[in-house]
């Protein structure tokens, strides 16, 4: 059980059978009156936001959350399928709890599933991911504008912003956090 | 020297400004007070009994308590016929840890015999502006990119007027509700001393604290607060010498301290007993390292002392 005072930012709270991260936190205080604990907080399945002032006599249960190593097998209509490498036990993530991650799945990769009361409800890939270019225009020889940009499209149909010398068939580097191109990579 | 000591050197260094500004200020303070024929006095800081307030946590300290605010024994000291005092001296409040609060943090508070609230608005006001000009404001000061006029006369709102004016709920609802404080922080607060500085004054005769009565209007209690920028600066209040009624406030505050499971402390029975001889008065507590704040445009408090709990 945390109390009211134990509320800082970053911290993962149950409410109405939800969990909730506080995203936004201060504690106020008119100097004779009531301590008044004013938190924003997320919704971690449905990412909605509310606001609220909590009082010091407020208790509030923490979410019970954790986090699974996984790896990403196929998607089956909106349905994508990750299996668990220790139990072999499969689970599904529907397209929103995925979210922008789809534009990095690929077959085999790892990812950490966040689980609510053992409930699969979202997802973290590593930092960076190598896809291939699947679709690029040539390169027009002589267009050597550096900092030039191009659209290319990779193999999980992610359409990324990339120098324009980069060409199909090679394999490039995308932080998954931002969605953007670093760099090329070999082989 | 290590690469923690090193950090450390580095954010005390980067308070320079703050703290030069924080020391002529209180230096000013000291100064218009002298000048104005009041006596500089200290009152114990470790205690036995602070006065009860509903919504303030007393430290303990061994047997006894840190004060709260040094109202009880200054209010002795004007019983015993000293009718001008000041006192700049720590406080400490249990659980009060914020952008804008300290659990232990600087006040000057100040008393005048034979002095209402009004009078003592009017003193704040001409105190402040002959400290700030002292430091170089002698017009207007900048908080968070505005400019605050500091001419007088400061804004004076009572708190219904505010309640009306800012908030959706009325007064009389939020306190129905049990939402008055809420508001005023959500809605109120954020508005005041905004162009100028804001006295915010008869508060609900509920939330009197030590503050009399208003003879006029038994619903409102004589007290006050200043608003800069937002920021509340000072309460004050023509203060209630009427022992009984004191007592039955006293006991309702430990009785809500005792429902918190708060620390109890003993009722102030020397306080108690002295009130009846306290003259007419007003008396205020400001914070300094708010006013500190205000001067260095700070939106921490941790900006303006060299060091906070977390980093000793």
């Amino acid at each position: 059980m945390y109390t009211a005072s134990d509320l800082k930012k970053g911290l993962r709270l149950k409410i109405d059978n939800e969990p909730y991260i506080i995203t936004e936190f201060n504690f106020v205080k008119p100097g004779k009156g009531q301590a008044l604990y004013r938190s924003k907080l997320k919704n971690m399945i449905t990412g909605s936001q509310f606001e609220r002032s909590f009082r010091s006599v407020d208790t509030f249960e923490p979410a019970d959350l954790r986090e699974k190593k996984m790896q990403y097998l196929y998607k089956e209509g909106d349905k994508y399928c990750f299996m668990d490498n220790e139990s072999f036990e499969q689970i599904y993530l529907t397209e929103a709890q995925v979210g922008d991650s789809k534009n990095f799945l690929i077959d085999n990769i790892e990812a950490e599933i966040l689980l609510f009361e053992d409930r699969p409800i979202g997802i973290s890939l590593p930092n960076f991911v190598d896809l291939i270019v699947t679709e690029a225009e040539p390169w027009a020889k002589g267009d050597t504008v550096s900092g030039a940009t191009k659209p290319v499209k990779v193999q999980t149909g992610y359409t990324i912003q990339v120098p324009t010398f980069v060409g199909e068939g090679e394999k490039i580097r995308i932080d998954t956090r931002t969605g953007d191109y670093l760099t090329r990579v070999k082989g | 020297m290590s690469s923690s000591q090193l950090d450390d050197n580095f954010l005390l260094a980067r308070k320079t400004q703050a703290l030069s500004l924080r020391a002529v200020l209180i230096q000013n303070i000291r100064q218009f007070f002298i000048q104005h024929h009041f006596l500089e006095i200290e009152t114990p800081l470790r205690i036995p009994s602070p006065a009860p307030e509903e919504h303030i946590e007393a430290i303990s300290s061994g047997d006894w308590f840190l004060q709260t605010s040094p109202e009880l024994c200054m209010k002795r000291l004007l019983a015993a016929g000293y009718p001008r005092i000041f006192q700049i001296s720590k406080c400490f409040r249990a659980a009060e840890r914020g952008s804008k609060h300290l659990p232990e943090f600087t006040m000057l508070e100040w008393y005048v015999a034979q002095f209402d609230y009004s009078q003592l608005m009017e003193q704040c006001e001409a105190m402040l502006i002959t400290a700030l000009k002292d430091m170089g404001h002698t017009q207007d000061i900048i908080r968070q990119n505005n400019k605050i006029n500091l001419a007088s006369p400061w804004e004076r709102i009572s708190v219904a007027d505010a309640f009306s004016k800012y908030a959706p709920t009325g007064l009389q609802e939020a306190l129905h509700q049990d939402r008055f404080d809420e508001i005023l922080v959500e809605y109120i607060e954020p508005r005041l001393g905004i162009d100028r500085p804001t006295f915010i004054y008869d508060y609900p005769a509920k939330l009197a604290a030590l503050a009399k009565i208003k003879k006029s209007d038994p619903n409102v209690a004589e007290r006050f607060e200043l608003y800069i920028g937002g920021l509340e600066l000072a309460n004050g209040f023509s203060e209630l010498t009427d022992a009984r009624e004191q007592r039955q406030r006293f006991e309702e505050a430990l009785e809500a301290h005792a429902a918190k499971n708060w620390a109890s402390y003993a009722m102030p029975e020397k306080f108690l007993a002295t009130l009846e001889h306290l003259p007419p008065c007003a008396g205020i507590a400001l914070g300094i390292d708010r006013l500190a704040m205000i001067l260095a445009n700070a939106d921490k408090i941790d900006d303006v002392v060299a060091f906070t709990p977390e980093t000793l």
